[in-house]
C-alpha cells in the first residue's frame, strides 16, 4: 500500500530485500554489463559455521589445569610415520599451505620459507614448480604434485622433504585453476613451458591416473623414485571427507591434508568459491571418523586447513582430532597482504584493505601476489619472514595457553570432550555437544 | 650385461640398484627379466645406462626418466615415460593410456599402437608412434612433437598449446582449438629427423600437421562452454 505524502501521512519505509541485497544487485549489473563471470582469489567470504562457534570448557574440579606460563606443553608433531623412512619432524603443528610461485612473487615465497624455518615448521610449493628462493630458505619443504605438473621434475622431487599429491583444494573441489596472462613473466613462463603472456590453465584432474586404484600405483611410483624416504601427503578438498579420507589412506597416504571451503585459491570463479565444498568445521570429524574406522587415526596424520586464523583455531582443530594445521591466507596477511597502509592504492583499484582479492591481476600494492618488479620491490622478504615467525609463535603460544587450561601437556592431547558448541549448526557439524547440554544433532542413540 | 631377475629380487632392489649407477658407471647395460607386468619399473633413472626389459610392464615404466635408454620388449601399461626429462624409451609392443604424459623432454618411441590420451599435457618430449593413437591424445599438449604413422582417434589436440602434431593417417576428429596447419619446409625437416630417430618406414611428405589455433590462449567468456 502506498501512502500519499501530500496529506502529511507517514510513508512506508523503504525496505532492502534480504534476497536481492545491494551486493547481489551490483553483481547482477556487473554481469549484465560485462558478460564475464567474476574471478577472484581467496576463499569463501560468506558467513559459515566456524571455529568461533566452538568454545573450550577449561579445567574445573573434574579437570586439573597446568600452570599457564611455566608447565610444559609440547607442540611438536611428526608427519609421515606410516611408510616414509624420513618423516618430517616439526616444532609446531602449524604449517604453511601450498601457494604457487606465479601466484606469489619470488620474494614472498622466500619470506614464507624464512618465517617457517625460524618457527620450526614446513612450507609447501604450489602449481608452477619449486623455486630456489623457497628451497633455499625452507628447512622443510613439501613439494606439491599437481595435475598440471608445471615445473615437475625428478631432481626437485628428490630434494624435497615430502610430496603432496593434490587431488583437490577447499576453495574449488573439482576445479582446476588459471593463472592469467598478466602474471606470466619470462621466469614464470619458462618454469611452466608455455609462452609468456598467455593464460595458463591448471587441469582439474591428474593426467595419468583416474581413481583410487590408479592413485595407489602412482604413489608407488613416487616412492620408488625417491627411495621410500619421503612422506607422501594427499590433499583433498572438503567435499566428501569420510570417503575421500578412506580412499586416500587406501591409496597409501602417509598424511591426509583436508582443506575446507574457506581455504584460499590464487584465482577461480567466485561462484565456485562460494558455492562448492563444505566448511572445514563440517569436515574434520568425518575425516577423523574415517581414520578411526580404519584404525589409522594418528598413524596416518591429518592436517587441516581453511580459515585458520589464530591459536584458538589451532587448538580447536587439534581437539577435533587433527595432527596439524596449514595456513595460507593468514600467512599472507602476516606478510602484509591487505594491509591498510596501502589503502589509497586499494581504493585506486576499486577496493579496500581487507577486501582486496583480485590477486590474479597482478597489481597487488603489497607486492606479494604479483610478478611486477616495481611492486615486488616493495616487499622485504627478511622483514616478511620475521613477521611470519612472530605470527606463528603467537599462534603456538595461544594454543598452548588453551591446552594448559584444559590440563593438557601436549597440543595433541586436546580432545572433543574439551569443547562445547554455541550454535546448533556447529554442534551438528563438529559433533560437539551444544553448550549446556550433552547432546548434538545426530548424536547416536538420541533418535534425532 | 647385468641381468636382474625382477621376480626373484623385487622392485625396490631393481630401482635402488639402477639409481645407484653414477654418471660414469661402467655397468651401462642392464637386462630385466621376469617383469610380469609389474608397475614402476625403471623409474626415476638418472644415468646414461641402457635398460632392456624382457617382457611387458604395468603402469609408469620409465617414469621421470633422465639420461637412460629403456627398451621394453613387450607392451606397457598406462603412463609409460610419464614426465620424462631426457633419454629415450622404446616400446616394441603397444602402449596403454597416457603414454608420455607431461614429459618435458627425451624421446618416446612406440612401435605398436598407443591408447587414449597419448602425449597428454606433453611439455617438450618427442613421441613417435608407428601405429595408431586413441582418443583425446595430445590434450593440453604444451610443447614437443607427436608423430603418428597410423590414425588418430577422436578429439586430437584438444586445448592444445604449442606442441606440433604430425599424423600420416586419418584423424577421427579434432579437439577444441586444434586445426590443420600448413606443412612448411622447416616442419618437413623436423619430421624427417623424427622419423629417422623413430626408425619409421614413412615419408615426411605423407603427413599432415596439426597445431593450435591459439583462440583459447586468453580468457574469454565465449571460450567457457
Amino acid at each position: 500500500m502506498k501512502d500519499d505524502n501530500s496529506h502529511g501521512a507517514p510513508r512506508t519505509v523503504p525496505i532492502q530485500s534480504a534476497t536481492f541485497t545491494n551486493p547481489v544487485n551490483a553483481e547482477i549489473r556487473r554481469a549484465a554489463a560485462t558478460g564475464i563471470y567474476d574471478i577472484r582469489g581467496g576463499g569463501a567470504k560468506r558467513k559459515l559455521p566456524h571455529f568461533d562457534d566452538l568454545l573450550f570448557l577449561g579445567a574445573s574440579i573434574s579437570r586439573y589445569p597446568l600452570e599457564g606460563y611455566r608447565e610444559k606443553c609440547e607442540t611438536s608433531v611428526t608427519l609421515g610415520t606410516r611408510f616414509a623412512s624420513k618423516p618430517i619432524e616439526l616444532d609446531i603443528p602449524v604449517t604453511i599451505a601450498g601457494m604457487s610461485f606465479g601466484a606469489l612473487s619470488g620474494p614472498a615465497k622466500e619470506a614464507l620459507g624464512r618465517g617457517a624455518t625460524l618457527a620450526g615448521t614446513s612450507t609447501t610449493t604450489g602449481d608452477g614448480g619449486m623455486t630456489e628462493e623457497e628451497r633455499g630458505h625452507s628447512n622443510k619443504l613439501v613439494y606439491q604434485y599437481l595435475p598440471s605438473r608445471y615445473g615437475m621434475n625428478p631432481d626437485d622431487l628428490r630434494r624435497c622433504d615430502a610430496i603432496e599429491v593434490v587431488v583437490g583444494q577447499g576453495a574449488k573441489p573439482g576445479g582446476g585453476g588459471m593463472l592469467l596472462g598478466q602474471k606470466i613473466s619470462d621466469r614464470v613462463a619458462e618454469m611452466r613451458n608455455l609462452p609468456k603472456g598467455i593464460d595458463q590453465r591448471s587441469a582439474c584432474r591428474h593426467p595419468d591416473w583416474t581413481g583410487p586404484d590408479d592413485l595407489e600405483i602412482k604413489i608407488l611410483e613416487l616412492r620408488e623414485i625417491t627411495g621410500w624416504e619421503k612422506p607422501v601427503y594427499i590433499k583433498i578438498g572438503g567435499a566428501r571427507p569420510y570417503f575421500d579420507t578412506t580412499l586416500a589412506v587406501k591409496a597409501g597416504a602417509d598424511v591426509v591434508v583436508l582443506d575446507g571451503m574457506q581455504g584460499g585459491t590464487a584465482a577461480t570463479q567466485d561462484v565456485f568459491i562460494e558455492n562448492v565444498g563444505q566448511p572445514i568445521l563440517a569436515c574434520i570429524r568425518e575425516a577423523v571418523r574415517a581414520l578411526e574406522d580404519m584404525g589409522m587415526h594418528r598413524e596416518v596424520q591429518l592436517v587441516v586447513s581453511g580459515g585458520i586464523r589464530g591459536g584458538a583455531d589451532v587448538a580447536k582443530c587439534m581437539a577435533l582430532g587433527a595432527d596439524a594445521v596449514a595456513i595460507g591466507s593468514a600467512a599472507l596477511i602476516a606478510l602484509g597482504d591487505n594491509d591498510p597502509r596501502w589503502e589509497a592504492e586499494y581504493n585506486a583499484l576499486g577496493t579496500t584493505a581487507g577486501a582486496y582479492d583480485d590477486w590474479h591481476e597482478g597489481n597487488d600494492p603489497a607486492g606479494i601476489t604479483t610478478q611486477d618488479p616495481e611492486l615486488m620491490a616493495r616487499f622485504d622478504p627478511i622483514e616478511g619472514g620475521r613477521r611470519l615467525n612472530n605470527y606463528l609463535k603467537v599462534m603456538t603460544l595461544e594454543a598452548q595457553t588453551i591446552a594448559r587450561a584444559c590440563g593438557k601437556n601436549h597440543l595433541h592431547n586436546l580432545e572433543p570432550e574439551d569443547l562445547c558448541a554455541v550454535t546448533l549448526e556447529a554442534a551438528a557439524m563438529a559433533k560437539i555437544p551444544l553448550a549446556g547440554t550433552d547432546w548434538y544433532p545426530g548424536k547416536p542413540g538420541t533418535g534425532y | 650385461m647385468q641381468t636382474f631377475d625382477l621376480e626373484a629380487q623385487g622392485l625396490r632392489a631393481l630401482n635402488a640398484t639402477l639409481h645407484a649407477q653414477a654418471s660414469d658407471t661402467n655397468q651401462t647395460a642392464w637386462e630385466v627379466v621376469n617383469p610380469r607386468g609389474s608397475h614402476a619399473i625403471a623409474v626415476g633413472l638418472d644415468a646414461p645406462i641402457e635398460v632392456t626389459v624382457k617382457g611387458s610392464t604395468g603402469y609408469y615404466c620409465g617414469g621421470m626418466n633422465k639420461q637412460a635408454t629403456i627398451n621394453v620388449h613387450g607392451s606397457v601399461g598406462p603412463g609409460v615415460a610419464e614426465n620424462m626429462v631426457s633419454g629415450t624409451v622404446v616400446i616394441e609392443g603397444d602402449a596403454s593410456q597416457y603414454a608420455g604424459a607431461t614429459a618435458h623432454g627425451g624421446t618416446l618411441i612406440i612401435k605398436g599402437n598407443a591408447s587414449s590420451r597419448c602425449g597428454i599435457s606433453m611439455k617438450g618430449v618427442d613421441i613417435i608412434v608407428h601405429g595408431n593413437i586413441g582418443h583425446m591424445s595430445a590434450f593440453m599438449a604444451q610443447s614437443g612433437n607427436l608423430v603418428v604413422c597410423g590414425d588418430a582417434g577422436d578429439a586430437l589436440g584438444d586445448s592444445l598449446y604449442e606442441a606440433r602434431l604430425f599424423v600420416r593417417g586419418s584423424v577421427k576428429s579434432l579437439g577444441a582449438d586444434c586445426i590443420e596447419k600448413e606443412m612448411r619446409p622447416e616442419h618437413l625437416e623436423i619430421l624427417r629427423d623424427l622419423l629417422e630417430r623413430g626408425g619409421c618406414d614413412a615419408k615426411a611428405e605423407e603427413f599432415k600437421r596439426y597445431g593450435s589455433a591459439r583462440q583459447l590462449y586468453n580468457f574469454n567468456i565465449d571460450n567457457a562452454y
